[in-house]
């Protein structure tokens, strides 16, 4: 296996481009090198991307944040700014395993890792968050809820890599929130996870809404009627009850031993709910 | 399989070594470099045995290759006693008999040094957090939080 550490986009795209048989990206390593060690997988070639310039940066761009692909969760929950705008995105990347898994993973390989149950891509699709790719044929965008297509499959072409993600711009009166159920209280995998991004106009009604599920289908998904149960109304209680119904309703998750269809798909519902009222509350609504 | 050449420090010392493209950081820290306080429990980043510092932040050494190492600084649990002088969590660790076989204890030393470093006065709750993914299959943990409350406590007075 070959080791390579390119200092920029430009010669990673070329080596991905030129690479005979499996090369794998390397960020943070924290799922790459366990299905190494398992032999899932045994790559030709490993690009660590961590030595290309400006991919450690987290940055302010029109008005929103640009969080470089080789940023660690750890990073992201130590900046100020990134976490009050966006703490629902933030807290999700810091429920990521442990310390020590924080110190190292990012969010760019966790949505690339494409687990249906990857924490912090439904708190970026409830965000709006697109990604930026770096490809041999330049540079594209894509939101993020266009990268995942299946367990563990991406929309990602030969040569393509994600270079950083774009959170945009706070708007007045939102807030996020990411909620995940899972049997212990650290060190697990999502049973089910829920990202709710909202915003209230000045009467504190809801003037739109983003609503995403983890880990009860084959990738994220952005629930549309639930978003719709939401706007237009102060989401008091009746609101909440019309969440719930839409998020149960949406979520096809399948048994396992972490949890059988109707317990996820109940606790969709139970989820959705308890965001959206953190999300109201950081959002400014009364309680 | 040609060998990669890599330049870091190790507890403060310039240490070079070769090491092969898969070899983890933990492997060379054993197999290369003979330091065998930091363990192997798990090998997937599940147990926290083989916690060290890489430019300050604690990380599982068997999810990091030897060659990302290049030019960092690693701290591992050779590096924390000064001499004969243990640091106040071993002290502690001791005295509340912290530990049974020992295969968990240099990795929760290590977390639990960093965990004080950036927080010297933790609630309980915020240490058994911290330590969520130290595993220790023989204490039951409350000895360990004990431990590591009491030399928090210590090192606050003595600061
Ligand atoms: C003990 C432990 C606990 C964990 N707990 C959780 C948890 O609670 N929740 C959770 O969601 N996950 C968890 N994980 C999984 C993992 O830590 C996350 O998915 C993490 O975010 C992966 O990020 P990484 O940077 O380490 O990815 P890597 O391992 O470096 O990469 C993952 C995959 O994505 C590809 N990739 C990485 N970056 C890019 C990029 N920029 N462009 C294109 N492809 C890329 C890699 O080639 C690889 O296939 C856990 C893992 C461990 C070992
Ligand atoms: S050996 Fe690294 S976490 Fe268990
Ligand atoms: S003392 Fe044996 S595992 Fe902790």
């Amino acid at each position: 296996m070959q080791y390579q550490a390119p200092t920029t986009v430009e010669s990673a795209v070329s080596a991905l481009t030129a690479a005979e048989g499996d090369c794998h990206i390397l960020a943070g390593g924290t799922d790459l090198l366990v299905r190494m060690r398992s032999g899932m997988v045994s790559p030709a070639a490993i690009l660590d991307i961590k030595k290309i310039a400006g991919l450690r940066n987290i940055a302010r761009e029109d008005g929103g944040w640009r969080i470089g692909a080789a940023v660690s969760c750890a990073e992201m929950g130590e900046h100020d700014g990134l976490g009050s705008d966006w703490p629902g995105v933030v807290e999700a990347a810091n429920l990521i395993g442990s310390v020590q898994i924080q110190g190292r993973c990012t969010i760019a390989g966790n949505l690339c890792n494409a687990s249906p149950a990857a924490d912090s891509v439904p708190a970026l699709v409830a965000a709006g968050a697109t990604a930026r790719i770096a490809g041999p044929n330049g540079t594209r965008e894509t939101a993020v809820q266009n990268i995942c297509t299946g367990p563990g499959a991406t929309s990602l072409g030969k040569g393509e890599f994600i270079t950083s993600i774009l959170l945009p711009a706070k708007k007045p009166n939102s807030g996020d929130a990411y909620l995940r159920f899972i049997p212990r209280t650290e060190m697990d995998i999502a049973v089910v996870g829920c990202g709710i991004f909202l915003t209230l106009d000045n009467e504190g009604v809801c003037a739109s809404a983003r609503v995403s599920l983890g880990a009860v289908a084959p990738t994220v998904l952005l629930v549309e009627e639930a978003a719709q149960a939401l706007v237009g109304t102060t989401v008091d209680e009746t609101a909440l009850g019309a969440l719930a119904a839409a998020c149960s309703s949406a979520a096809r998750p399948i048994n396992d031993k972490r949890g059988t269809i109707e317990f996820r798909t109940h606790v969709s519902g139970v989820l959705a709910q308890r965001a959206a009222k953190i999300a109201k509350k950081r959002a400014g609504g009364s309680s | 399989m040609s060998n990669i050449h890599v330049t870091t420090s190790v507890n403060g010392d310039p240490v070079e070594f070769l090491c092969g493209s898969q070899d983890t950081l933990l492997d060379v820290l054993r197999d290369r470099l003979g330091m065998t306080g930091t363990k192997e429990g798990c090998g997937t980043g599940d147990c926290g045995a083989c916690s060290v510092t890489v430019n300050g932040r604690l990380i599982c050494s068997c999810l990091m290759l030897g060659a990302e190492a290049e030019g960092s600084e690693i701290g591992t649990i050779e590096g924390m006693a000064d001499g004969d002088a243990l640091h106040p969590l071993q002290r502690k660790f001791i005295e509340h008999a912290a530990l049974q076989c020992g295969i968990c204890t240099p990795g929760i030393l290590v977390a639990s040094k960093s965990l004080l470093e950036s927080n010297p006065e933790p609630t309980e709750e915020e240490t058994r957090y911290w330590l969520a993914g130290n595993l220790c299959r023989c204490t039951g943990y409350d000895k360990i939080i004990r431990a590591v409350m009491d030399a928090a406590h210590e090192m606050r007075e003595a600061s």
